[in-house]
């Protein structure tokens, strides 16, 4: 992965002692907290509900062990022994001290980690493919070039006070794993006629205004990355608009234009700037390139035992079925160590298990690991030979839930247990939700499924792109839950239909239940659930769901009969 | 209270005066002063040969809504530009100041006006201004001492450093 030269090394050490600077001039008056609070922002410092909450960057989700190690540190030293993976590739810790931030920053610099615009109104992290360099479906790796994007991004001094924030996704698969259709710009890369380029998307976003993104270039040839976001961004700094933060997202000001007419702004600037300085060299690609050339893989990986060992353990054949991918080399494959252990809030991670999770990679994996949106950290390069022990120790640890893919591997943002936007709790629906599908047996035949549940309508728990998604609601200072059917990610990514009323807390792991039963009685052989929905359409769901409830016209009669 | 006025690193007096539009007056209608005189946009475009025969020296308030395309042409007869900052976090000067500096070639006093803090300058600096009215109740010399020098490089192109990081590369 990216090792740092001296020269980023000397901008987050820089970094670490600006932000010190920021706090104490905060703490001694000279700054007012409506003035610090931008600031701190930019450094993923926010205050929360019970404590200020610190959001740490894992620049396109790619970590080395000294990293996790350093994180486990973190959280024991700062913290409460835990972490706690965003849908965006950070790691977020809730319960640090304000004036222990600089500290703590200092620590992550040591191993090239920050906190820089991990939050606020300006560039955040670059997010991709969790498999990406070892995916199987991989046209081109997209590492390199989110590599050159975060250098791009960082410390952008036109860009730092953006109408709202803008995030950017880039992913180099067929099937598209990065949800690049809901960013600020999505970045297909992709090959035509021997070149290698982007299909540029801009506008897409989840939240409050859920909108699919547009293609403003079907093709952009690499070198022109840059210059090309450049123009993307200036059109939208100059007239995004700034009067209502619920309307200031690059998808609101494509929206209000057209696309056509948005793409002509972006076309007319980026005319300006293109072929200037600011377009990549291929001596620049290849330095960064570099840094993610393929470890030493074993070509003769003897996977015989691991044949028995499948044959002969249920649980483990389960767990490879489950959590384990395809790799480009032969012999490998990459495996996700599941966060969603039922019963625990989904993507926290406690610091022994950092630690062993940085021993596995270290003994099997080449000392690196990667973090995905669905909240889950891989180990990209296993052999099979070494799957069983890898099995083995995590499932020790609590790692090894075989649910990947499966009902029970709920996305699922903080909520109102933590965070202060959230209008209603997540983590408690997502487990008693898993409590009900405890069975393995049952969750293995309901199959391939995704449920996603956000505590509010920004959607950090993406549920809008959920099979079955669950959105937070507040009715009269109530915690009431919305439900969207149809939601996918991937290539074909679109977002979910509102079945109907929304439902108590407590309602919730029924309404699943009677979900999944339509699709179990509906299913035709080999039919995913998502099939059977596109096939069977969502009126058998609502009539389910709602059978024997009064609702809309009814209810209504029904209060006024009361 | 009266902002403090940085220039070349240092506390400069403010020879110019802004012209400001009461309650009655448009800009058809006001009174326009000699002297250094920073005129609002709006005044410019209506009033430009009067004030070009009133006027030795020349100043330009631009707004966020102001549109640099209005005025790209008439850049000759500014010593000063001024870009007004409304919030801090209101970027869109950002944009301005580097489109006049990169775009239409600007040389002459780029100043930031309105909410300008100690934390903005080294962005400030970078896209291309030169002049900063920092906030009266602020404390220039530590903004000075540490504002501009936060960081000693930067990956991107910008007003400052026209080629970026990787094109600088031994």
């Amino acid at each position: 992965m990216y090792k740092y030269d001296a020269i980023d090394r000397q901008l987050i050490t820089e970094r670490v002692e600006q932000f010190r600077d920021q706090v104490s001039r905060w703490q001694s008056g000279e700054l007012t907290s409506d003035e610090f609070r931008p600031l701190r922002l930019q450094n993923g410092l926010y205050v929360q509900r019970h404590a200020p909450m610190l959001r740490i960057a894992v620049p396109y989700g790619m970590m080395n062990t000294a990293q996790l190690r350093k994180l486990a540190f973190v959280a024991r030293t700062y913290d409460k022994g835990y972490g706690h993976f965003s849908t965006r590739h950070n790691m977020q810790f809730n319960w640090p001290k304000i004036e222990d931030c600089p500290d703590i920053l200092g620590h992550l610099a040591d191993v090239e980690m920050h906190a820089i615009q991990t939050s606020g109104n300006c560039l955040r992290n670059i997010t991709t493919d969790q498999f990406a360099g070892v995916a199987a479906d991989e046209v081109i790796d997209p590492r390199p070039l989110a590599e050159i994007l975060r250098q791009w991004t960082t410390f952008h001094p036109e860009f730092a006070f953006l109408p709202r924030k803008f995030k950017i996704a880039i992913s180099g698969t067929k099937e598209d794993r990065a949800v690049t259709w809901f960013h600020d710009i999505g970045l297909h890369l992709q090959q035509q006629d021997g070149e290698t380029g982007f299909r540029v998307i801009v506008g897409g976003g989840l939240g409050r205004t859920p909108i699919r993104g547009q293609i403003v270039r079907p093709f952009l040839p690499w070198q022109h990355i840059l210059t090309y976001c450049e123009a993307i961004l200036r059109v939208y700094n100059r007239f995004g608009r700034r009067d209502n933060a619920y309307k200031a997202r690059i998808k609101i000001l494509v929206q209000a234009l057209g696309v056509d007419a948005f793409t002509q702004l972006v076309e007319t600037e980026w005319a300006q700037i293109k072929d200037g300085p600011a377009t990549l060299t291929q001596a620049e690609y290849d330095r960064i390139a570099a840094h993610f050339t393929a470890p030493a893989y074993d070509r003769q990986v003897d996977a015989s035992a691991f044949a028995n060992q499948i044959e002969n353990d249920k649980a483990f054949a389960r767990w490879v079925e489950r959590n384990t991918h395809p790799h480009q080399v032969a012999g490998y494959v990459a495996v996700t160590l599941s966060l969603k252990q039922h019963g625990a809030a989904p993507g926290d991670i406690s610091a022994d298990q950092m630690d062993l999770v940085a021993d596995l990679a270290d003994q099997y994996s080449f000392g690196e690991l990667r973090v995905s949106h669905e909240q889950n950290v891989i180990l990209a390069d296993v052999r099979k030979s070494d799957l069983h022990a890898v099995w083995q120790a995590a499932k020790g640890a609590g790692l090894a839930t075989p649910n990947i893919g499966l009902l029970t591997a709920i996305i699922c943002c903080p909520g109102g247990d933590f965070c202060d936007l959230a209008n209603a709790k997540s983590i408690p629906i997502a487990n008693a939700i898993q409590a009900r599908f405890d069975n393995l047996d049952y969750l293995f035949d309901i199959g391939e499924i995704d449920l996603n549940i956000s505590g509010c309508m920004n959607a950090c728990g993406h549920h809008h792109v959920g099979h079955i998604g669950v959105l937070g609601v507040d009715k009269n200072e109530a915690e009431f839950y919305q439900v969207t059917l149809g939601g996918r990610q991937g290539y074909d990514a679109r977002l979910g239909k509102v079945i109907g009323p929304s439902f108590a807390a407590e309602e919730m792991p029924d309404v699943v239940e009677k979900i999944i039963s339509v699709y179990l009685e509906n299913r035709h052989p080999d039919e995913r659930f998502l099939d059977t929905f596109d096939r069977i359409g969502i009126d058998p769901f609502k009539n389910r769901v709602y059978e024997g409830r009064a609702h809309g016209k009814a209810k209504t009669a029904q209060k006024e009969a009361a | 209270m009266m902002a403090q006025l940085i220039k070349d690193n240092t506390l400069a007096a403010d020879t110019w005066q802004t012209l400001e539009l009461g309650p009655d007056e448009t800009p058809e209608n006001v009174a326009l002063p000699s002297g250094d005189v920073i005129f609002p946009a709006a005044v410019w475009l209506a009033r430009k040969t009067e004030i070009i025969s009133g006027n030795k020296r020349i100043g330009l308030l631009l707004k966020g809504d102001d549109r640099l395309e209005d005025i790209g042409g008439d850049l000759d007869h500014f010593i000063v530009i001024a870009i007004d900052f409304p919030k801090f976090v209101d970027g869109r000067g950002y944009s301005t100041a580097s489109l006049l500096r990169q775009r239409y070639r600007y040389a002459g006093e780029l100043r930031a006006v309105g909410d300008v803090l100690h934390d903005q300058l080294f962005f400030l600096k970078r896209v291309g201004f030169d002049a900063y009215a920092l906030k009266g109740d602020k404390n220039a010399v530590q903004a000075i001492a540490k504002g501009f020098s936060t960081f000693s490089d930067a990956y991107q192109t910008s007003t400052d450093q026209p080629q970026p990081r990787f094109r600088r590369r031994a």
